[in-house]
């Protein structure tokens, strides 16, 4: 297993290098000066900008310059915010929690809907139930993320003034109450991204268990007059579940996506949030950092997943 | 996946039956599926609606009135108006022409790109392969759209200047989306190519002498092209996704191009008292996508070779 691990640790380093080339690159072949900011600063005269820019590097040849910027990003030297003049790592790592925590509840909510409603239609497939299930979830991954957050506020917010539909970070709350609130808040942001995860996530696991569910090892384990139970939950799910941890790994920056989103349409003060404002307010240093982030966290994942696989089927560990 | 039935099931039966073309055999079954074919007509319609609506409906988009503002549906507006009091419905007409052409539009940059790596790939195997393939899986995990964010922030004024505004983010928009979008094909026509090449009307094909760009074009692509015709409809929909939420997100289009995820980010801070206007480009938005992605899936039924009815 600690074999496995490092060597799957090695293959994440060169797509992290990959990733880090294509954003370095996309940056290098910008037009203009994406420290312009500092150049239309009148308090700054030019050969003082000259000057700035040959201590940031900016005349060096092009590979020198990767280096310079690999090294500083991963030393956590992200420059400062042109808006709020905070370090960047700071602002982020303020704003990390919140995603974190509103993506870990959607995709908990996603996997709660997935494997029960995708394991019970594929065990009856094309009755009713497995109909239903199908349409619903074809139109729940075909609903933007962006339109079901407006319907549910359109709803549960302004028609029925049961929920909040903006964030607040600072509830004047203590206990139980504090945590009552916080349930409410965030409640529709989780359940929109969750709900659309959930869906997609559906089909994958029905057409996993179908295959799984025909093969020798579960007429078998049937034969040997195991429950149904028995044989869903320890001989079909398990196996089912590898193709399924595979999917759901190369969907993971879509999930990136939606949280965007959720986050705009809410108010959620999460990086996703933050990115949107810093391109809005042409803050180049906090966009490339968050952007590096979001990829970081993708391989993260791709990481984590590739371990689930590992526990998930044995004979792949010793490989 | 081509021909991994055995052979003599499907041959006896198709002997019985009077000889049928295998398109027509794909229509036969995609006709079937009564989702798909009622979403093939839902999709139709607003086709036909977007192309030639706004000839019927001949209502500037950018009219202002500011007697008719935030207005439900009536019938002098039959989807209501917005703030400006703008007519929904001529808006909604031309902002679903653009979301189409950038769905199209992208398919085909995605498809195009996705065929040459997969083919280059499938065909050449070795170095080259193992090369291509790490590119694709490295584009898989690229976080899209903080990517396409990015690209649009940085590119979006020198092309503007370049081919002026509206064409400027189209070309960037549909090319963005189109590159991030190439990698489910270009995996789909690899795979097909290494269990196509080794089949023997290949084979026989390069005893006959045929060219290796030959027997790609005439012999191999050609029997590969089901899975890329359905990956190629669900593409249309992601991509028509993509620029809603661009859009959405107020980085698409200029401001004054009525995109159906403009409109909805025009309408988000009206919803409480002007539901109408986020509804109807929403709904348009679902209707496209959910009757394109059913589509696809009767396309699935219809041109998997393994499916035999």
């Amino acid at each position: 297993m600690t074999q496995y691990l490092v060597r799957r640790l090695l293959i994440a380093i060169p797509s992290l290098l990959g990733i880090s080339v294509i954003l370095f690159t996309v940056l290098a072949l910008a037009p203009g000066d994406p420290f312009e900011e500092l150049a239309t600063n009148p308090a700054i005269p030019p050969d003082v900008r000259a000057q700035l820019r040959a201590s940031l590097g900016m005349d060096d040849p092009i590979h020198e310059r990767y280096i310079q910027w690999l090294f500083a990003m991963l030393r956590g030297e992200w420059g400062y915010s042109f808006v709020s003049r905070i370090p960047v790592d700071q602002l982020i790592l303020q704003r990390l929690p919140t995603t974190i925590a509103v993506m870990g509840a959607s995709q908990v909510l996603a996997l709660c809907i997935a494997l029960p409603v995708g394991v019970f239609a594929a065990t009856r497939p094309y009755s009713i139930f497995d109909q239903i299930a199908n349409t619903l979830a074809f139109v729940g991954f075909s609903l933007p993320t962006f339109f079901t957050g407006l319907l549910f506020i359109l709803f549960f917010s302004i028609h029925l003034d049961w929920l909040p539909f903006v964030y607040n970070t600072n509830i004047q709350a203590s206990g139980w109450r504090w945590w009552w609130e916080q349930f409410r808040q965030s409640i529709m942001p989780i359940a929109v991204l969750g709900l659309f995860q959930g869906a997609a996530w559906t089909r994958y696991v029905r057409s996993a268990v179908l295959d799984v569910i025909r093969l020798d090892h579960v007429t078998t384990a049937r034969a040997k007059g195991l429950s149904e139970g028995r044989i869903t939950v320890k001989h079909v799910v398990r196996n089912a579940m590898i193709p399924v941890v595979t999917l759901v790994a190369l969907q993971l920056p879509a999930v990136f996506g939606g949280a965007i989103v959720t986050e705009q349409i809410f108010r959620v003060p999460g990086i996703g949030s933050l990115l949107i404002s810093a391109i809005l307010a042409n803050d180049t240093p906090v966009i490339m950092a968050v952007t590096f982030v979001f990829s970081a966290l993708v391989i993260f994942f791709n990481l984590v997943a590739d371990i689930l696989y590992g526990w998930l089927d044995p004979r792949i560990s010793y490989r | 996946m081509a021909g991994s039935t055995p052979a003599s099931a499907t041959a006896s039966a198709a002997a019985a039956r009077p000889h049928v073309g295998p398109w027509r055999e794909a229509g036969r079954r995609f006709r079937k599926h009564r989702l798909a074919m009622a979403s093939a007509v839902v999709l139709s319609v607003l086709v036909l609606a977007v192309l030639v609506g706004p000839i019927l409906w001949p209502v500037p988009i950018d009219g202002i009135d500011f007697t008719a503002q935030l207005q439900g549906p009536s019938r002098a507006h039959p989807l209501g108006t917005d703030d400006l009091g703008q007519d929904l419905l001529a808006r909604i007409l031309y902002g679903g022409r653009i979301s189409l052409a950038v769905g199209f539009t992208a398919m085909l940059v995605a498809v195009g790109v996705g065929v040459l790596v997969g083919s280059v790939a499938g065909i050449s195997g070795g170095k080259l392969d193992a090369a291509l393939m790490w590119l694709t899986d490295l584009f898989l995990s690229l976080p899209q759209l903080p990517l396409l964010l990015l690209i649009i922030y940085l590119f979006r004024d020198s092309l503007k200047e370049l081919v002026g505004p509206e064409m400027g983010v189209f070309i960037l928009i549909v090319a963005v989306i189109g590159l991030f979008n190439w990698m489910p094909v270009a995996r789909l026509v690899r795979a097909q190519f290494f269990s196509l090449r080794e089949k023997e009307f290949v084979e026989a094909a390069r005893a006959l002498g045929a060219s290796r760009l030959r027997l790609v074009a005439r012999h191999i692509l050609p029997n590969a092209l089901g899975p890329v015709i359905v990956a190629a409809t669900i593409d249309i929909a992601a991509a028509i996704i993509a620029e809603s939420t661009l859009s959405f997100l107020g980085l698409g289009f200029p401001p004054d191009i009525p995109t159906w995820g403009r409109l909805l980010f025009d309408a988000k801070d009206n919803l409480d008292f002007a539901p109408h206007w986020a509804l109807f480009p929403g709904l348009a938005i679902f209707l496209t996508v959910v009757s394109i992605n059913f589509v696809g899936d009767g396309l699935r039924d219809a041109l998997d070779p393994r499916r035999v009815q």
